[in-house]
């Protein structure tokens, strides 16, 4: 229906070196699509750390195992008093996450929490270790509607270089865990590249692929896609490979035309300003209100906003036990009114 | 013009009305008046079933318009059922448009697991109007299992294309016994026309009057495109010619 691009023109556009006249037409187009497929419309979520608890040693993490931070799992009793929290604030749709720690977070946990949640918001997603396809299918049952899990990066040496060790440091693994999820019946799958670890125009375009295979071969399944950047964390990363705002805009605008259905999602790791100017070009989905460190609704007031200086930053992620620092620190009803002046309707509810 | 009749209730309206992808629910009100429909659909996976009456109800006056919720979103019969047993436990009565639409991108309908739940929803009571391909025997299965009408798209959801299945819609309208509603992928008024000329009861559109520049003016403007094609049905549109017509007929001289 939509003109189909093949991969190559799809490689074509993120390696093409836009002027601003360029980037600007093909903005409207990827806003036109945007419009037509998902209306004005943009999906709110937030998500709900369970643990910061993690055998793996990902480089660029601030739950990596070597970062000294105060290790805290919430009992399923915490858990649904965070979820009540962001539900009081007008959010059905609850991301669940979770370090990767068999041991603190084992599948039966999971599956707790879901059964509890599942009645009290409209679509529950979990970010946490893989799983195979019988313990996918397990938390299906449970109540869990989609699957997120990252590839972070689609370079293998990369890969190699920023998972040195544990359960993660298999790349096909990972790669094959997303397709457990969709195999388990799961409704929503979530793929991203964590930008800052490789070049991001290859990513961008594997992004592309791994999309249209995964559509392929699970055509019940919707396909959301994250371009996450990398912001300072406890772990003190510097990332080898940064992309300003103007080739996130590229990259935004080319896989809206590549992937005219999928949804295309912006977390609190963006600034607000620039969180509000990518509204129009092609995101259908943000998470509003977001605390990153396990108990971090109920636990503190929220912080005032981001400390000012890099150093100051990292101390503040490090006392919290983030995984990342939240730029976008307003609350959800604030993003909801920014959305609507923007001439867009915010939607909390969007399942059952 | 004479009325339209579903499941035994008269609208002077031949416009059903969706209210996805507006930018507000100030703008979707707006729309919904200035189109004249008394017809308007909500998704129920939108509607907050535990407090129906806030939000995008709240916006919808149910004295003054038929509430249709729908189930899209589901994947299969036993999704759209269960939405529709919450859709009725949660007062918004027993009309449904039943969409089972399994694949996320083209949206398109799944006619099996239609079928099987709309003879589940008729069975409970239900007044169900399902959303299908214009597939003319499915069409007439769900007659068959009790369906209120019938509703075969134009083209896929949103596309915007118009009557692509003009064909297939044309033997539908000519074999029904239940209104024939033609949902998805109107993108202009004139595709309403095109659509009400050709003998359809009545038309949905949602995304071509929700994401036009001024919705409610859109919304006006498909009101005047479907009441041109019924009256032009009414009024018996010439029939299309091939070729020109000499204008010395060959067998004029037979007396």
């Amino acid at each position: 229906m939509n003109e189909h691009l093949s991969i190559e023109e799809v490689s074509r556009l993120i390696f093409e070196e836009m002027d601003g006249r360029r980037l600007e037409t093909l903005a409207r187009a990827a806003h036109d699509l945007t419009v037509q497929r998902f209306g004005k419309t943009i999906k709110l979520y937030a998500p709900v750390y369970l643990s910061n608890s993690c055998i793996n040693a990902c480089k660029y993490c601030g739950f990596n195992r070597a970062a000294k931070i105060s290790r805290v799992t919430l009992s399923a009793d915490e858990a649904i008093k965070e979820a009540d929290f962001l539900i009081a604030q007008g959010h059905r749709h609850i991301l669940l996450v979770a370090g990767e720690d068999p041991n603190s977070v084992p599948l039966s946990y999971l599956e707790n929490v879901a059964r509890e949640l599942r009645g009290r918001v409209a679509k529950l997603s979990i970010e946490t270790q893989p799983f195979d396809e019988i313990s996918y299918r397990r938390l299906f049952e449970a109540g869990v509607d989609g699957v997120t899990l990252y590839q972070e990066t689609y370079d293998p040496e990369t890969y190699g270089l920023m998972h040195p060790s544990g359960p993660k440091s298999n790349f096909a693994s990972r790669l094959e865990a997303v397709e457990n999820a969709g195999k388990a019946g799961m409704r929503f799958l979530g793929i991203g590249a964590l930008l800052g670890l490789h070049d991001w125009r290859s990513e961008a375009v594997s992004l592309v692929r791994h999309a249209r295979n995964l559509k392929k071969k699970f055509w019940q399944a919707a396909v959301a896609v994250s371009f996450p950047r990398i912001r300072d964390c406890a772990s003190d990363f510097h990332m080898p490979s940064p992309i300003s705002d103007r080739e996130l805009v590229q990259m935004i605008v080319v896989l809206r035309l590549a992937l005219p259905d999928a949804d295309l999602v912006l977390s609190t790791r963006e600034p607000a300003e620039l969180r509000n100017r990518l509204i129009p070009i092609g995101i259908t989905q943000m998470s509003a209100g977001s605390v990153t460190s396990p108990g971090g609704y109920t636990d503190k007031k929220q912080d005032e906003g981001p400390p000012a200086t890099r150093a100051s930053r990292h101390r503040e992620a490090r006392r919290a036990g983030e995984q990342f620092h939240i730029e976008d620190s307003r609350s959800p009803a604030k993003v909801a009114e920014t959305i609507s002046q923007t001439g867009y309707q915010p939607v909390w509810k969007d399942w059952i | 013009m004479n009325k339209l009749i579903i499941a035994g209730k008269e609208f002077g309206s031949r416009l059903l009305l969706g209210t996805g992808k507006f930018s507000s629910h100030e703008v979707m009100r707006d729309a919904i008046k200035s189109s004249g429909s008394e017809i308007v659909t909500v998704a129920l996976r939108r509607v907050d079933l535990a407090a129906p009456e806030n939000d995008i109800l709240s916006f919808i006056d149910r004295s003054k318009y038929l509430l249709l919720p729908n189930t899209s979103g589901s994947r299969n019969a036993k999704e759209a059922v269960m939405q529709a047993r919450l859709s009725r436990e949660a007062g918004l009565g027993n009309w449904v448009k039943l969409e089972v639409v399994p694949e996320p991108n083209y949206l398109l309908p799944d006619p099996v697991e239609t079928l099987e739940a709309a003879k589940i929803l008729v069975k409970e009571g239900f007044v169900v109007l399902p959303y299908i391909n214009a597939d003319p025997i499915l069409a007439k299965k769900l007659e068959d299992a009790g369906t209120a009408t019938v509703m075969p798209l134009g083209s896929p959801i949103g596309s915007n294309r118009g009557l692509k299945t003009r064909d297939s819609i044309r033997i539908i309208i000519e074999q029904s016994n239940v209104p024939v509603v033609v949902d998805a992928g109107l993108g202009a008024p004139s595709h309403a026309a095109e659509s009400m000329e050709l003998g359809a009861d009545a038309v949905l559109v949602n995304t071509a009057i929700a994401t036009a520049a001024d919705p409610a003016q859109m919304a006006a403007a498909f009101r005047q495109g479907v009441e041109a094609g019924r009256r032009a049905f009414l009024a018996g549109c010439a029939p299309k010619k091939e070729k020109a017509e000499a204008s010395s007929p060959l067998t004029g001289f037979i007396r």
